[in-house]
Formats: structure tokens, sequence, C-alpha cells
């Protein structure tokens, strides 16, 4: 992992979508000339992107990786509220409504509080880290996220001495997430909402990221709109999505993919290309745009910030 | 079925079954394989070869169950497609996945119930392709020929495990298939009881008859 050294791309850099969505386009029409022989390009618009979110960079927490395309990163997801397939949350979250949106914070602290998501955008200075991400299923992508660390949050709520775990809840409305309705065939998936969970002092980490926008902009609706959480040496679905709650409980809390598969999602789920999925390996994994599999580093390479909250723990009884 | 109408059938299935390597062929050229184009080639093969191996393994009980006779003279057509789909499958998985990183793979098919019931599958399948030509039929006889196709239904069932092993919690096309999967097999099942219990009723009535008159038993002893 190398950190703290001059960025080896410019921001200008990172929004090359504009140009991918050309092709794209310019591919449909290219298609639709072949299909119909019409000169008629049917070129379907691209969808409308979010609003610029101003940020200052940080070099501090800057990946020199390459980042993903944008166009990857917002349209490979894995939003469980909107389906199960990688491209559902894209193609549904239309129906998800980021304004208004209001953030409880609340349970072991002194100074319980409702913020309003126009608030808390102003709680602290917006940074610009650039993170990897490394998701349980054997990709990973590098995504330049804005925001500004939890503890900054955490510290505006006085957490009582009794903490020691950190809830979040993702929004529970059938009318904004699809896949939350019931239906027939809902037996063996998760349950609703969607709560994820950090040890406290996880949650005050500085590399934890209170995170409201992506490439410059608003988050999109498919990766966790309005505000989310980013823990990048943990897999990806520890980072809960399009948060309303956020709860400081004195028990480790029940986790959603570890109620529903616990022998595979363990509660800390830390990166660790030792520690295999029992169903596969997590020794490499596939970078998003590139051909071959590269080895999975430890703390997906944070280890020297991180490791030491693990001291003396035996990492695969803690998985 | 006139030979025209054998012709027809067999073009279709040829067109259908080539008709995801074609749309893959296309997606490729316009860059439109997802952000994740090794992962979605891998699971359109596994698809498909599901796809077509649940097929094969249909013409049977379309026979038994809607009496038809035709389906049965795709059965190897099928069987052959879903093989090469394997082949394909397997293919990605060796050369663009893990780019012959032996080692890794033989560690995954020996510790990854869902990679090694998948290689049993193809491997299982081999000798099923091997043994498809008329001439290997003629040669092993028929009785041992369908003997050991046979096996056809034990891939299907690895197949289908491999799918259920690796399926992520919340999906549920892989129950489809398994659902598809024991509606044949008990149809299979089911109509060999039935024929050992017809048989059974007439041995017995035969045997019963021909006690009280043994005369009546004539015809039996002629075939």
């Amino acid at each position: 992992m190398l950190i703290r050294q001059a960025p080896r791309f410019r921001s200008s850099e990172i929004t090359d979508e504009a140009l991918s969505l050309n092709r794209r386009a310019f591919m449909i029409g290219a298609a639709a000339v072949l299909v119909g022989g019409s000169t008629a390009v049917a070129a379907t618009p691209p969808a409308k992107d979010p609003a610029p979110l101003a940020a200052t960079p940080n070099p501090g927490y800057r990946l020199a990786d390459p980042p993903t395309k944008y166009e990857s990163a917002t349209t490979y997801n894995n939003f469980y509220e909107f389906g199960v397939n990688k491209d559902d949350p894209a193609r549904l979250a239309g129906t998800l409504r980021p304004r208004p949106w209001s953030i409880a914070v609340e349970g072991l602290v002194a100074k319980p509080k409702t913020f309003d998501i126009e608030e808390l955008l102003k709680l602290a200075a917006l940074e610009e880290r650039v993170y990897a991400l490394r998701c349980v299923e054997g990709w990973s992508m590098v995504i330049p996220w804005i925001g500004y660390p939890l503890a900054a949050l955490l510290k505006r709520v006085e957490p009582t001495s009794a903490a020691k775990y950190v809830e979040f809840h993702t929004l529970k409305d059938p009318e904004q997430f699809p896949a939350q309705r019931k239906g027939i065939f809902n037996l063996g998936g998760l349950d609703w909402p969607y709560v994820e969970g950090l040890r406290l002092d996880e949650a005050q980490h500085p590399l934890a990221l209170l995170t409201f926008g992506m490439y410059g902009r608003v988050l999109p609706n498919q990766n966790g709109a309005p505000i989310r959480v980013v823990v990048p040496w943990k897999y990806g679905f520890k980072s809960a999505k399009s948060i309303v709650r956020i709860r400081l409980v004195s028990e480790e809390p029940k986790t959603a993919w570890n109620k529903a598969a616990s022998s595979e999602y363990g509660f800390y789920s830390n990166v660790n290309p030792q520690v295999d999925h029992p169903r596969w390996s997590q020794a490499t994994e596939r970078r998003i745009g590139e051909f071959r599999r590269r080895p999975t580093l430890p703390f997906n390479g944070y280890a020297d910030q991180v490791a030491s909250l693990y001291a003396g723990m035996d990492l695969r009884k803690f998985y | 079925m006139t030979a025209r109408g054998r012709v027809l059938l067999k073009t279709t299935v040829w067109l259908v079954a080539l008709a995801p390597l074609v749309a893959l062929g296309y997606w490729i050229w316009t860059d439109d394989l997802t952000a994740n184009p090794i992962s979605f080639i891998t699971n359109t093969l596994g698809d498909w070869t599901l796809r077509l191996l649940l097929a094969s393994l249909a013409m049977t009980p379309l026979r038994i169950v809607v009496g038809l006779g035709w389906p049965i003279t795709l059965r190897r057509l099928l069987g052959l497609f879903a093989f090469f789909y394997a082949l394909l499958h397997f293919g990605v998985w060796i050369v663009v996945d893990h780019f012959f990183a032996w080692r890794e793979m033989a560690a995954d098919i020996a510790k990854r119930p869902y990679i090694t019931v998948g290689v049993t599958a193809l491997t299982l399948l081999i000798p099923l392709a091997v043994t498809s030509t008329a001439g290997m039929i003629r040669r092993l006889g028929g009785r041992n020929w369908r003997r050991l196709h046979r096996l056809a239904y034990a891939t299907g069932v690895l197949a289908i495990l491999h799918f259920l092993w690796l399926a992520k919690v919340g999906r549920k096309d892989q129950y489809v298939y398994a659902a598809i999967l024991v509606g044949l097999l008990g149809i299979r099942i089911w109509d060999v009881a039935r024929r050992r219990l017809l048989a059974r009723r007439r041995a017995l009535a035969v045997s019963t008859v021909g006690a009280m008159s043994p005369r009546l038993s004539g015809p039996t002893d002629i075939c």
C-alpha cells in the first residue's frame, strides 16, 4: 500500500466517464444503424449525473493505483435493497429519494441528535480520499470518495464509557427499495433493515470515512446515497449505505450478513488473504478493469495503519 | 417425422445453441460485458451449459409423459452442445480467470466443493461425448451403452450442486434449475417403477394362469 506520496494522476484524469459514455452511445448508434439500416442515431442519453460536490484532495490518503472508471463503479454494484444482480442497483435506484434525509445518532451517547443531511455535510471539511475497495466476492475497485472521518461525527455526540460498538442502519422503505417488498419467494434473503457494525475504536480510526460523494460528485443512489460509511480495510459489505440511524451500543451488533450466513461472514470481516471464505479463496482478487488477478493484501493494503487494532487477536477465529 | 422436419429441427437446435456465443461475441466487440467481463462470460457459459444439459435430459421424459418420439433424436445434439459449453466454461476459468496458475487451480479443485463437483461433472461428460457416435453404440452394445449413459443424470446432479454451492444468499434461479432436474429425475424414476410393477403383474398373471392351465402359457414360451 502506497500512501503519503505525490499524486500520480490529476483529478481531471479521474472522471473519464464522459469519454466512455460517448463511446457507448456511439456503439449503440452504430448497432442501430447496422440493425435498422437507418441513418438516425438512436443513442440513449446517459443517465443524469449527480451534482458536483467540492472537496479538498487529501494527499495522505491517496492510493497510487489508477481509479476505476466511473461507469464501472456506478454500474457494477452490490446493493441488495435493489436486487441481487450487479446491474440491479444502477437500473432500479431511481426510486431512492436522497433528499430530504436525516440521520439519527443515538444510543450510548451524551448528546444524541438527529442531523439533517445538509447539516451533516457541513460538520467537518470534506476531503477527497482515494481508497481501494475489496469485495468479499473477489473483485476490487479504486474509488475517490468524498467525506470526512466518521470520528468527527462520533465526537460531536460524545459516546459514553459504556459504548463499545457502533451500529449502522440502512433505510428500510419498500417504496424506495424494491427488494424490500415482501414476495412469495422471500426465503433465505437478508433481514431488513440492513444492519452493519464496527467496534468503537474501528469506527474512530482516521481511515473510517463518513462518505457523501465520489468522483467529484454527490453519491449516486446506487452507491449508497446520500450518506454511507467506507471502511477500506474490510470487505465492502461492512461499509453500510444509505444510512438513517447510527447507534452506539455496548454489545457486538448482529449484522445482516452475519445473521444470513454466520460461517461465511464474520463480524470483523477484515480483508485477509490468509483466511478464505468457506467456499472460495481470498488470496487473489480481480481489479475491475484489469485482466490478470492480483494478490490480495492483508487489511486490503492498510495493515500499517490498522493491524494494531487487532493485536493479540486470532484473525482466523475473529474472521 | 419427415426427413425435412428432422433437418429443420436440428438446424433450430444448432441456431439456438450457438446464439449465446454469437451474443457474447457481439458484446465483446461492443465492449458491453459489464464491468467484470470475465465473470460475466464465465457465468453466461455456465448458465448455458446447465440449460443445454437439462434440455438433453428432458428429451426422454418428454417421450414418457407426452408420448412424443422425435425429441429423442435431439438428445445427442443437445448433450454434445452442453459438453461444448462446459469445455468453454472450464477453458475460460483456466485461461482467462486464472491464467494457467495450475497450482492455485489444483488447490481450488481439491478444496472448494463447488469446484470439485463442477470438474467431476465435466470429467463424467467426456466418456459420454466420446461414446456418442453410432459406431460406439454398436461396439458397446445397446445395454452397456445405456448403462454408461445413465451418467448423464449424475452430471446433472453434480452440475446443479455446483450452482447451488456457488450461488450467493438471496439468489433464486439456482432453485429453479434444481427443481427442473428433480422433476426430470422424478419422471424417470416413476417410469422405471411403473414398468417394474407392470412387468411383475404380468409375470404374476402369467404364472397364476399358467399354473391353472399350462397350455395358456404357450405364447410367452414362444417369446
